[in-house]
């Protein structure tokens, strides 16, 4: 494939994965913590660029995702000792498969109809797990402490996690990055600008929406698998938190709409600032009022993101900025 | 089943269903007039809450007297909101009001947070209560329903008897339309995001009186409102207001039916079923 | 026969915009659609390529009755159109606008190949030096002739023109007259709906007449404009019956 070649693709992967790879050559544990959540959150936001930046569908509910592919890891790891990496596949798989049949009908509403429907079927199914006890209902569910011991230990557990969550934001990345240069996804990016003619082109779009909508399913359910075994237990709450689904669009929109790197750089710019926010004791306290300004100035005022901006501002950064 | 436990139940419903209608109506008229789904609603409904919490513990002013204050503070609130926050990007893609409206969530929580912090609320409040044999109707719980139904009549009134009332259902109907009939539409919207604020913060004021809450209870209140609003239509008042009853009805009476902690379930899987095949919602058309 | 329309009407609400229209297109001909406006040209269209399917009547594209299947079947099939009111895929490059043309078109060539033919077909109508320019921020000509560009390179058997020419100067309608020639000569059969009336009865071999949603006259350029309903249908409007007159 020629797209796998593209240095602008490389150079990007390279930079992440060498940005990971510092707390476990340094030794930091503590920033591999962090990096962990933000890796997470890149997975979360380029997946949400997908449906929503290539294709338009504004999906605010994405985080659903993200607890199906949780709440099945865990299961499996828990009750049939599955390993993790199988166990979140199969987590990947459900949740595609979940959004392959609820887009269907879903999709075909449009603006804010859509929205508000993928709001409610996040909001569906946190309930309904907060009822199977079989999930551990409200409470949810910790991982028995020798689960870790078929890895070598909770250590090792941990680091593995860590390095599954590497691989999936590369690979979370790379689709992405492979959507955008395809035929596909030039079927997507014509379905947003506007479906009725994408159609009088010779697009299909209720297909190639809904194949979408699984792609983009896929990469948040691992991230969920991961995030929870790391953590050793899992709550409907944490899982299904709208609130981090609402994020991820201001990562992307920070970032970039559309663009590869621009959810990258936005859950990267998002998360430093709410960090520094948070511990730094002049702001700590303001920190969501800022963050809310801050959002509110990048909606008004720089309404292409960081990559959208920069892209404008040259040829020569247009032709390798993805 | 016990006939008295169902029309106990009934009652305390569609007492809370009037408030609930009142609330979703704040949300469903900004987004019939300018097609902008608020998502600054649940603090709007929150703001209510302290606000009456602060006039009547901090300046002893009896709660419901405090209601005129709170419409005031409601209207401003909301014509600053539109003007900062939503005026720019009014003719915009859905995401970004979406997220322009989201900023102003979450300053305004940030900033409810930091002058209450989010420790439990509640209005210590006394009013006597209505008895019909075993069935009890609380004093707060009439008062409620009245003040709802009261506001609700008033925003009727304007907005079929007065000429302002009456520009901004035209701009609703076609803004365009409405522009080149002379009516200045940054007003009209300006002001209908202050109603539908003022809408949200009475029913907040109202809710306070009945329950005890916090600074982040707007976040449930909200997603409920998204639940109402559609049941009714989106952009629909009306269709609000019986979407709200509803809802209150269905919250109360299921729970003899089912455990509690299903009823939301129920809810949002309607939810989802009317936006596929009723989008109008109940009341409108296919 | 390319197409067929057997008895095709169209209904909006209380509006009869078709009424029961029949008629057939040759292969490699030119057929000119003219009416009064609102008499159902454009619904026409609509309902051929399936964007608002038939109330009534069938649809035979290349034998194959297509009655009521969604736009993208028709486009597969070769049937590709230009829309009166331009709609331009505005966040693209005017190179991939046309890309999808020629990428999910009749021939579904892949992106490479797809976007050679896009730069073919963009020289051919005098885009190519805006190829990397936004759709959004051409001029009103250029984009009508990149709704033409990105219809042709479709690779259409059958091409369905919405006044291309409208809008433009004289010197831009001479121009796209000779394109539209250019492709009836590799081949493309075309329907053309204009109220141009000198280059519409110059340019077709036949012309068909709406109005009121019903056909009211078929034939030669000649024979249409001498048939007395279709005079008194446009001296209805007397600015258009003007420039008909003038012009036929
Ligand atoms: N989507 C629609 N919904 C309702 N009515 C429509 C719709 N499309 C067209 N019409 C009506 O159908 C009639 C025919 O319209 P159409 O656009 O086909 O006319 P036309 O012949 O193309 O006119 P013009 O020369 O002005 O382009 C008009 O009365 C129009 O208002
Ligand atoms: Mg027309």
């Amino acid at each position: 494939m020629k797209v796998l070649t593209s240095p602008s693709l490389w150079i990007v992967l390279l930079v992440v994965l060498a940005v990971a790879l510092i707390p476990m050559i340094a030794n930091l544990p503590a920033l591999r913590e962090e990096l962990f959540v933000l890796l997470m959150l890149i997975i979360l936001a380029s997946s949400v660029n997908i449906i929503m930046g290539y294709t338009g569908y504004v999906s605010f509910g994405h985080i659903v995702f993200f607890g199906i592919g949780g709440y099945t890891g865990f299961f499996l790891v828990q009750t049939l000792q599955m390993h993790v990496a199988l166990a979140a596949l199969i987590g990947g798989g459900v949740a595609s498969l979940i959004a392959f049949l609820m887009g269907m009908p879903v999709l075909r509403l449009r603006g804010a109809y859509f929205a508000l429907a993928t709001i409610g079927i996040n909001e569906a199914f946190r309930t309904l797990v907060t009822n199977i006890d079989q999930l551990g209902g409200a409470v949810g569910m910790l991982l028995q402490f020798s689960v870790y011991d078929a890895y070598g230990g909770a250590k090792e557990a941990s680091q593995l996690a860590y390095y599954g969550i590497i691989l999936v934001a590369l690979l979370t990345i790379t689709a992405s990055f492979m959507i955008k240069k395809s035929k596909f996804g030039l079927a997507l990016m014509a379905i947003r600008e506007d479906q009725d003619t994408a159609m009088v082109l010779g697009i299909d779009p209720a297909r190639a929406k809904v194949m979408t909508y699984a792609i983009s399913a896929f990469f948040p359910a691992l991230a969920g698998a991961l995030f929870f075994f790391k953590n050793g237990n899992i709550e409907p709450g944490p899982a299904f938190e709208l609130h981090r689904s609402i994020e991820a669009l201001v990562m992307v929109m920070l970032g970039g709409f559309g663009t590869v790197t621009g959810p990258i750089i936005g859950a990267f710019v998002y998360e430093r600032l709410r960090g520094f926010l948070i511990t730094d004791p002049t702001f700590s306290n303001a920190h969501l009022v800022i963050s809310g300004a801050l959002l509110l100035i990048i909606v008004l005022f720089v309404t292409a993101g960081v990559i959208g901006w920069l892209r404008q501002q040259s040829p020569v950064l247009r032709r390798y900025l993805e | 089943m016990n006939f008295e436990v169902l029309i106990a139940s009934s009652i305390d419903g569609l007492t809370l269903g009037f408030v609930f209608g009142l609330m979703a109506m704040g949300l469903t008229l900004i987004f019939g007039v300018m097609k902008v789904i608020n998502l600054g609603h649940g603090p709007f409904i929150v703001m209510g809450m302290f606000a009456v919490l602060v006039l009547s513990q901090n300046l002893g002013i009896n709660p419901y007297v405090a209601l005129p204050i709170v419409i005031v503070l409601g209207l401003v609130t909301g014509i600053v909101t539109y003007f900062v926050a939503v005026h720019r990007v009014i003719n915009a893609p859905e995401l970004t009001t979406l997220l322009a409206t989201f900023s102003v969530n979450m300053m305004l929580i940030g900033a409810l947070t930091i002058l209450f912090t989010t420790s439990p609320r509640g209005l210590s409040l006394e009013l006597p209560s209505f008895r019909a044999g075993t069935i009890t109707v609380l004093g707060t719980r009439v008062v409620a329903v009245l003040i709802a139904s009261l506001v609700t009549g008033a925003l009727y009134a304007f907005l079929y008897r007065t000429h302002t009332g009456k520009s901004i259902r035209a701009v609703a109907n076609n803004r365009a339309a409405a522009e080149l009939m002379g009516i200045n539409s940054s007003w009209i919207l300006a002001l209908s995001f202050g109603i539908g604020t003022v809408l949200a913060m009475v029913a907040g004021s109202l809710l306070a009186t009945l329950f005890g809450f916090t600074v982040l209870s707007g976040g449930g209140l909200e997603t409920k409102s998204f639940v109402i609003v559609v049941l009714g239509g989106l952009g629909n008042p009306t269709g609000a207001l019986l979407g709200g009853i509803i809802i209150g009805l269905l919250e109360s009476i299921t729970t003899i039916f089912m455990p509690v902690s299903y009823v939301p379930v129920f809810e949002f899987v309607v939810f989802i079923l009317i936006l596929l095949f009723r989008p109008n919602g109940i009341l409108g058309a296919r | 026969m390319i197409l067929e329309i057997q008895n095709v009407s169209r209904r909006f609400g209380g509006l009869l915009a078709l009424d029961k229209v029949s008629f057939t297109v040759k292969e490699n001909e030119i057929l000119g659609l003219i009416g009064p406006n609102g008499a159902g040209k454009t619904t026409l269209f609509n309902a051929v390529n399936g964007v608002f399917p038939p109330t009534e009547g069938r649809v035979i594209f290349r034998g194959a009755d297509m009655t009521g299947k969604p736009p993208f079947a028709l486009a597969q099939m070769g049937m590709s159109r230009t829309h009166q009111i331009v709609r331009p895929l505005n966040e693209l490059t005017v190179r991939e606008n046309v890309t999808v043309g020629a990428c999910f078109g009749r021939e579904k060539h892949g992106l490479d190949a797809a976007s050679k033919i896009a730069d073919e077909v963009l020289e051919f109508v005098g885009l190519k030096d805006r190829a990397e320019m936004l759709a959004a921020k051409l001029n009103v000509a250029q984009k009508k002739r990149l709704e033409l560009a990105r219809a042709l390179a479709q690779k259409p058997i059958l091409i369905l023109l919405d006044e291309v020419l409208a809008g433009l100067n004289e010197q831009e309608v001479a121009g796209m007259v000779a394109v539209i020639r250019k492709v009836r000569g590799q081949g493309v059969t075309i329907m053309m709906i204009e109220h141009l009336m000198h280059a519409v009865m110059n340019l077709s071999d036949r012309v068909v007449v709406l109005d009121y949603g019903a056909k009211i006259a078929e034939g030669t350029p000649a024979e249409v404009s001498a048939n007395e309903r279709v005079i008194e249908a446009y001296l209805g409007d007397p600015k258009v019956a003007q420039r008909f007159l003038e012009g036929g």
